[in-house]
């Protein structure tokens, strides 16, 4: 993590040093001065995964993203949506993004057509809305202070008890969503084999009609 | 612990996922780019229902719901998209997003580029369908 940190802090040093001198006013805590670290590796990743050119290399620093996130819900006592963030992120997202990567044949190694032609203006324009965002949410919540001690507000209990008390249709809702969703990819995956071998089968011969 | 914090790591995330939607070429780092937004807005949700479960009274912990949420779609969404992004490119041969411009209006000015760029996906599907 520490070699993470330094390499990210050296690829991102002037953007990484500007955000954190914002809040060089402030008196930090060990939580706030954690939090600031991981926040650092965290943004580090991001950037690395947002401008390498070696494909796999992407997902790669995109793992420690999603993990550097997962230890900040930590941090902020929300260790239910912490182990759910590595089970399904960690776990899954990155792994079906380099089966994707794989299976389009990802070059391995550098490709110098990463980045399209319009990074110019995609840099102007993620620049200027960080600067508005960061000015506009540290002058709205300047003066604002999250209450962490006493018992976790995002423990499992917790969680479990707002989830089915109040939330159970937008759940069981989502539940449908999640089918649709599998069942729609099925099909999206299923239809170009199933023309392909419909076209094959028109080349060599007739009689595939009937094994189909 | 000061809520700006929380508030300017996923603002700087959220641009930096900007940032990768609108310069990658690649369908899948731009599908990487979505995730490390839809991310930022998660931790802001996070950061936000802790600051509120504690100075409401009471609170529906709507921020962690809407987290399990927004994850939940999230999955969803990457297996939809990978999907399209394996059927695209079985069809054309490419995953670069600025080749597949067959709903664009601009004949006049690159007329010949454009024939040529759409022809070599066509010949590289011909191709991929004589080996299949």
């Amino acid at each position: 993590m520490t070699l993470a940190a330094t390499a990210a802090h050296l690829a991102t040093g002037p953007a990484t040093e500007a955000a954190a001198g914002t809040h060089g006013f402030l008196s930090p805590t060990g939580v706030e001065i954690a939090f600031l670290l991981v926040g650092l590796v965290t943004f580090g990743a991001a950037l690395v995964t947002v401008t390498t050119r070696q494909l796999v290399h992407a997902a790669l620093w995109l793992v420690i993203t999603l993990g550097g996130l997962a230890v900040e819900y930590l941090l902020l006592t929300a260790e239910f949506i912490a182990w759910v963030q590595v089970l399904i992120y960690v776990g899954s997202v990155v792994v079906l993004l380099l089966f994707g990567l794989m299976l389009t044949r990802a070059p391995i190694g550098r490709s110098p057509d990463a980045d399209s032609g319009n990074r110019w203006a995609a840099l102007t324009v993620a620049v200027a809305a960080a600067a508005a965002l960061v000015w506009v949410v540290v002058d709205a919540f300047r003066t604002t202070w999250i209450d962490l001690d006493g018992p976790a507000a995002g423990s499992t209990e917790a969680t479990g008890a707002s989830l089915f008390q109040n939330w159970v249709l937008p759940f069981e809702a989502l539940s449908v969503l999640l089918l649709a969703a599998l069942v729609g990819a099925i099909v999206l995956s299923r239809k170009a084999k199933a023309e392909t071998a419909t076209r094959s089968g028109q080349d060599t011969g007739r009689d595939t009609e009937g094994a189909r | 612990m000061h809520l700006a914090y929380p508030a300017v790591l996923s603002a700087l995330l959220f641009c930096t996922g900007l940032y990768g939607v609108l310069a990658r070429r690649n369908a899948i780092l731009v599908l990487m780019s979505v995730e490390l937004m839809l991310n930022a807005v998660n931790l802001n949700l996070v950061a936000f229902d802790v600051w509120l479960s504690r100075t409401a009274e009471e609170t529906l912990h709507s921020g962690q719901a809407l987290t399990l949420f927004t994850i939940a779609i999230a999955a969803a969404e990457i297996g939809i998209g990978l999907a399209i992004v394996l059927a695209v490119h079985r069809n054309r041969g490419t995953a670069d997003i600025d080749r597949l411009r067959d709903t664009s209006e601009r004949h006049d000015p690159d007329g010949t580029g454009h024939d040529a760029r759409t022809a070599e996906p066509s010949d590289e599907a011909q191709k991929a369908e004589a080996t299949a």
